[in-house]
């Protein structure tokens, strides 16, 4: 049996390898096997990293990451984890193909999947002109009218990405004010191409077998028109991916993991929780970083206990102060 | 083993023309899930030699193929027989998910 399973390759887990392996715990990286390096590898330029005066690319950045982890011994599997069986002292992984792996210690750190808007074309179309990727798809508009849908920094970034390639982008906004940092709102109003679309609701995707255009409802007025385009970017936000423990670990009101205060320690004994799935406020590559630090502390701490005193004794009703709702994040 | 290249001077005999079942992978060295369903798509390959021919399509070096095919979103993965698409899947997904989509072909 091993001593930790970290689930997830994103900046929370492998952050969380790196201490963990650096505390010689020989942790055991499920990475998923498609989804290896998280959210950050779809993305271009990253230029709120620390220690990259210069901007690093996503993809560069997981890659060093990794490295970093596996210097120090952490063993990175691409292999996806189906199920989990998380009570008692022995926490198992089922993998993708099959295999069992065991340990007295999981890091959870899955990350955050892409929200839908949630409407039929979206689905139908999806892959035919509706897609999550600016970076994987935006290519394939060159000199066409696209919408970006969203108003966050992900959004901002995708706009002014897919400008490369779109002879227009709409970016459509439900608010009349923008949720994005101020130097990515402002990259975006400087751009000649990106047209602002306030106060609208996407309500429909049109067309047969390639987008042709969307339905915009006001939210002001309810008045609904039509606005002719080829490719729809979906960037409203993300939900956090707690499929596997649900009905497992605590969750809060927002949908996150809970945690026991600022630190990782989950509902169960053993099971620590970090980086997007456990953060409904920031969300950033180096706050993930953090979290997945917390984390490995955590688990190292809770390991080292159990080999002092063998089986845990902690019950997870006794820990004290765990919120019926959410926890705000001043607090 | 690494699946083989075909480009738009080759789609037709690599391709259209060719006997059983081949799926082609509609990818770009800049989409990062392309590359990461790449080895799962050469081990679907490896695992049924004689069921299912795998060839890869850069949509950047060969954009006429892509236009004619229709991708706007890729990994676009496609199987041919016949010179005709009879099955068509879009993104990145786990090997299982990939093989059962493939079911019919890995029979």
């Amino acid at each position: 049996m091993r001593q930790l399973i970290i689930i997830g390759s994103g900046p929370a887990g492998l952050t969380a390898a790196i201490y963990a392996a650096r505390a010689n715990l020989n942790p055991l990286v499920v990475a998923s096997s498609v989804d290896v390096g998280g959210e950050l590898m779809n993305t271009t330029e990253v230029e709120n990293f620390p220690g990259f005066p210069e901007g690093i690319q996503g993809p560069d950045l997981m890659a060093k990451l990794q490295a970093q982890a596996e210097r120090f011994g952490a063993e990175i599997r691409y292999d996806d984890a189906v199920e989990l069986e998380l009570d008692g002292p022995v926490k198992r992984v089922v993998l993708g193909t099959g295999n069992v792996e065991e340990a007295s210690a999981i890091v959870f750190a899955t990350g955050s999947a892409y929200r839908k808007i949630g409407i039929e074309g979206e689905q139908r179309l999806s892959g035919h002109g509706v897609s999550w990727c600016a970076t994987c798809d935006g290519f394939f508009f060159r000199e066409q009218e696209i919408a970006v849908v969203g108003g966050g920094d992900s959004a901002m970034e995708e706009a002014t990405f897919l400008t490369r390639f779109a002879s227009k982008v709409y970016l459509i906004h439900r608010r009349d004010e923008l949720r994005a940092s101020k130097i990515m709102q402002e990259r975006a109003f400087n751009d000649p191409k990106i047209e602002f679309v306030w106060n609208s609701e996407v309500v429909d995707i049109l067309g047969e077998s390639a987008v042709t255009g969307v339905v915009l409802k006001s939210t002001v007025d309810g008045s609904m028109r039509e606005l002719p385009l080829q490719g729809v970017f979906v960037a409203i936000g993300n939900d956090p991916r707690t499929h596997l423990v649900h009905g497992k670990l605590e969750l809060t009101a927002e949908g996150t993991v809970w945690v026991d205060g600022r630190s990782s320690r989950t509902s169960v004994p053993g099971v620590f929780a970090a980086g997007d799935v456990i953060d409904p406020t920031y969300r950033q590559a180096a706050t993930a970083a953090g979290s997945g630090t917390v984390a490995a502390l955590d688990a190292e701490h809770y390991l080292a206990a159990l080999g002092e005193a063998g089986a845990p004794q902690v019950d997870a009703d006794e820990i004290s102060g765990r919120p019926e709702v959410a926890p705000s994040p001043a607090a | 083993m690494t699946a083989k290249a075909t480009t738009s001077a080759t789609f037709e005999q690599d391709v259209l023309q060719a006997d059983g079942p081949v799926l082609v992978d509609f990818w770009a060295e800049w989409c990062g899930p392309c590359r990461m369903v790449s080895p799962v798509l050469d081990e679907i390959a490896t695992e049924n030699p004689d069921k299912i021919t795998v060839l890869k399509l850069n949509v950047d070096e060969n954009p006429d193929l892509a236009m004619k095919y229709q991708i706007t979103s890729i990994p676009a993965m496609k199987v041919f027989e016949k010179g005709e698409v009879k099955t068509s899947i879009i993104g990145a997904k786990p090997k299982f998910a990939l093989e059962q989509d493939l079911a019919a072909y890995l029979k």
